[in-house]
């Protein structure tokens, strides 16, 4: 689907909110938004809810002949999928740009760093090692996909465990999980990359941008890094020019960010084990909590209001100008409501009360009748009709066409058909000026 | 009928629940056999003597004889007469392409602004928002929107936008504000003096002194979609503590 243009109101609204230090959800511009940790029943299965954003990976492990180069390693494969379901400008299987800058960073991140032992992955050298795959799916696009992808990725590394395997000289047994534990992977450290987003040509920063700070950022800096401050990988893309020293800071904010979340993640796998050892059902079904609606429940949303301390005078008093704002529609004559203030009207006035009494009629229902307005609107236009010929403006077009609907069946009940019968014959007539 | 359907005013229904016309097995023969008309709005369909729901939630009723159902839904499907908030999107010619959020873009001509005319265009750049109403609105054409009513004054239509905030919100929320005598408004009006251009697809854009104020104002709209009556006088009044 295509996407949704951004208006230059929201553009220009949201520089200017952090040109002020403002975010749209409130936040402070080093903020990370509220980071969840779930998994689901097999080991390997992670979701991860960054605010909104929400990702998914799943680790899986086959027997597999190695590399040719590398005989005695292991195969790690990486998969980010982005579907339709987490945007609707995403296209399901089509390699855009967004999925494959997705695809190299996160394995830059996780394989060139090395964080894996690839080597313990080795059971036959040369004939037999396990490839271990993660995927990683997107399932909602609020922003900042490559934070939550990389969280989710080694959460679940962390988190798979491995059949047993036992090799008596040509032999090679490999366990199912019921005649021995499946082992864990030998984890060296946990890379997390951390995002940052510029704007205004490098003047102002922001961590962990949503959805719309994203469309309108000049450019965006990833730092992936491990607890022990150590950079396993750095891109920048949008083409913006940064300083050394912004590059510096970035980096230290990057460590204070990762030490927490690698904390977080931490305890979420602590509290896993204890309820699988404890025999209490984990995992994604239980993770939900039953007889509870949970569509269109939205989270507490912090919002800062403390600044918010001038009296309604003062804020009178400092506008510049400052427009009439009319609380309700204004009434000038019983019947008819006025919205706004339209200019000086040039057309003719004898249809004003005609006019009048459709703003009425419209004015009474619902709007969300649309089949009475829809009878009432043929009502008022077959009256047009009969009117004498009105001057209708000073144009200096020659002849003005105007179209006639036919008299609707009123019968009918369904809205669909009678707007199909008034747009396939209108009439036409023809006034001079 | 009418009487079946008084009775579950204010009920939750589900579809594949109907109506049938004939409930009682006697007919008097003394009273006087008055037709009853049952006005189905959104939600209610006929099929032969039969009314069926097809959407779920609440069922309203409006005097004299109109029931429709309340429901909750975010994506907008256009009707005819609805004013919605558009972005547009390009500019091909003589006319606009408008998006509403709806599966296809809408078109808005050049000559459909109070006062245009060939040779005096309305400024309309790729970006600006506009608020238009439909004039072609059926599943089988591309949507017309208009910037003037039919006497061809603007009403309050017509591009607009500069310095406020433009957020999405579901449809309930947005009838209920635009509906006459909310609550919802009369609070907000007391809380915040703003300005606030409420789209029928969802959109609503708003305008207060300062960019924190707008910021705060998004915020709660978007926030009080799910509250009860009660949750959000409470919100509104923490608000107000807040800030004064």
């Amino acid at each position: 689907m295509k996407e949704t243009p951004l208006s230059n109101c929201e553009r220009d609204f949201l520089l200017k909110a952090i040109e002020e230090k403002k975010r749209l959800d409130g936040r402070q511009t080093y903020d990370y938004r509220k980071i969840k940790i779930k998994f689901g029943t097999d080991y390997g299965c992670c979701f991860v809810d960054l605010g909104l954003t929400r990702v998914m990976a799943q680790v899986s492990g086959e027997l597999v002949a190695p590399k040719e180069s590398r005989p005695n390693e292991g195969i790690m494969f990486f998969n980010i999928e982005l579907s339709p379901m987490a945007a609707p400008t995403f296209e399901q299987g089509r390699q855009s740009e967004l999925s494959v800058k997705l695809n190299r960073q996160l394995e830059r991140c996780l394989r060139n760093s090395k964080c894996i032992d690839t080597e313990s992955l080795c059971v036959v050298s040369g004939e037999k090692v396990w490839q271990i795959r993660v995927d990683v799916h997107m399932l909602n696009h609020d922003g900042n996909l490559m934070d939550a992808a990389s969280i989710a990725a080694i959460t679940a590394l962390c988190h798979f465990r491995r059949p047993d395997v036992s090799i008596q000289g040509d032999e090679v047994t490999v366990y199912s999980p019921e005649e021995r534990d499946p082992i864990p992977l030998s984890i060296y450290h946990m890379p997390i990359s951390v995002s940052f987003s510029f704007f205004q040509q490098g003047t102002y920063l922001l961590v962990d941008p949503c959805e719309r700070e994203e469309r309108v950022m000049d450019g965006l800096l990833m730092i992936a890094m491990n607890k022990h401050r150590e950079i396993c990988s750095i891109q920048s893309s949008g083409g913006i020019m940064l300083l050394k020293e912004q590059v510096m800071r970035c980096s230290k904010i990057a460590s204070v960010k990762v030490s927490e979340i690698t904390e977080l993640v931490v305890k979420a796998l602590e509290n896993d084990k204890k309820a699988r050892k404890a025999g209490e059902k984990c995992g994604f079904a239980e993770s939900l909590p039953q007889e509870r609606i949970t569509a269109l429940k939205v989270g507490k949303t912090p919002v800062e209001v403390m600044d918010v301390t001038e009296q309604a005078n003062d804020i009178v008093q400092k506008a510049e100008v400052s427009p009439q704002t009319v609380p309700s529609p204004l009434v000038p004559v019983p019947g008819v409501g006025q919205v706004g203030q339209g200019q000086q009207t040039t057309w003719g006035l004898e249809e004003e009360e005609e006019e009048e009494e459709e703003v009425d009629q419209e004015e009474e229902e619902e709007s969300d009748d649309s089949t009475e307005q829809d009878k009432k609107v043929t009502k008022m236009e077959e009256e047009d009709s009969r009117g004498d010929v009105v001057e209708i403006s000073d144009s200096e077009e020659e002849e003005v066409v105007i179209l006639h609907p036919e008299t609707a069946d009123k019968a009918l009940k369904n809205t669909g058909s009678s707007l199909h019968q008034k747009g396939a014959a209108p009439s036409k007539q023809k006034r001079k000026k | 009928m009418d009487s079946a359907l008084r009775e579950r005013v204010g009920q939750v229904l589900l579809p594949g629940d109907e109506f049938c016309c004939d409930t009682d097995g006697i007919i008097s023969l003394s009273e006087t056999v008055r037709p009853e008309k049952v006005l189905c709005g959104p939600g209610l369909r006929r099929s032969g003597d039969r009314l069926l729901v097809c959407k779920s939630g609440v069922l309203r009723h409006k005097e004299p004889n109109v029931f429709w159902i309340d429901s909750q839904q975010w994506r907008y499907v256009p009707v005819k007469g609805e004013t919605v908030i558009g972005v547009v999107a390009a500019k091909s010619g003589d006319v606009f392409k408008v998006d509403f959020g709806g599966s296809e873009q809408a078109s808005l001509t050049y000559l459909s602004f109070e006062g245009a005319t060939k040779r005096n265009r309305p400024n309309v750049q790729v970006g600006d928002l506009v608020f238009a109403q439909f004039i072609v609105a059926n599943k089988d054409m591309e949507p017309e929107l208009t910037c003037m009513d039919s006497s061809g004054r603007a009403n309050g239509m017509g591009v607009f936008g500069g310095g406020g905030l433009l957020f999405r919100v579901s449809l309930g929320l947005v009838r209920r504000l635009l509906s006459p005598g909310s609550e919802l408004r009369s609070d907000l009006e007391k809380l915040l003096p703003c300005e606030l251009v409420v789209g029928m697809n969802g959109r609503v854009w708003t305008r207060a002194a300062d960019v924190q104020k707008t910021l705060v104002l998004a915020n709660l709209l978007q926030s009080c979609d799910t509250m009860s009556c009660s949750q959000r006088r409470q919100l509104f009044s923490r608000v107000r503590q807040g800030a004064l």
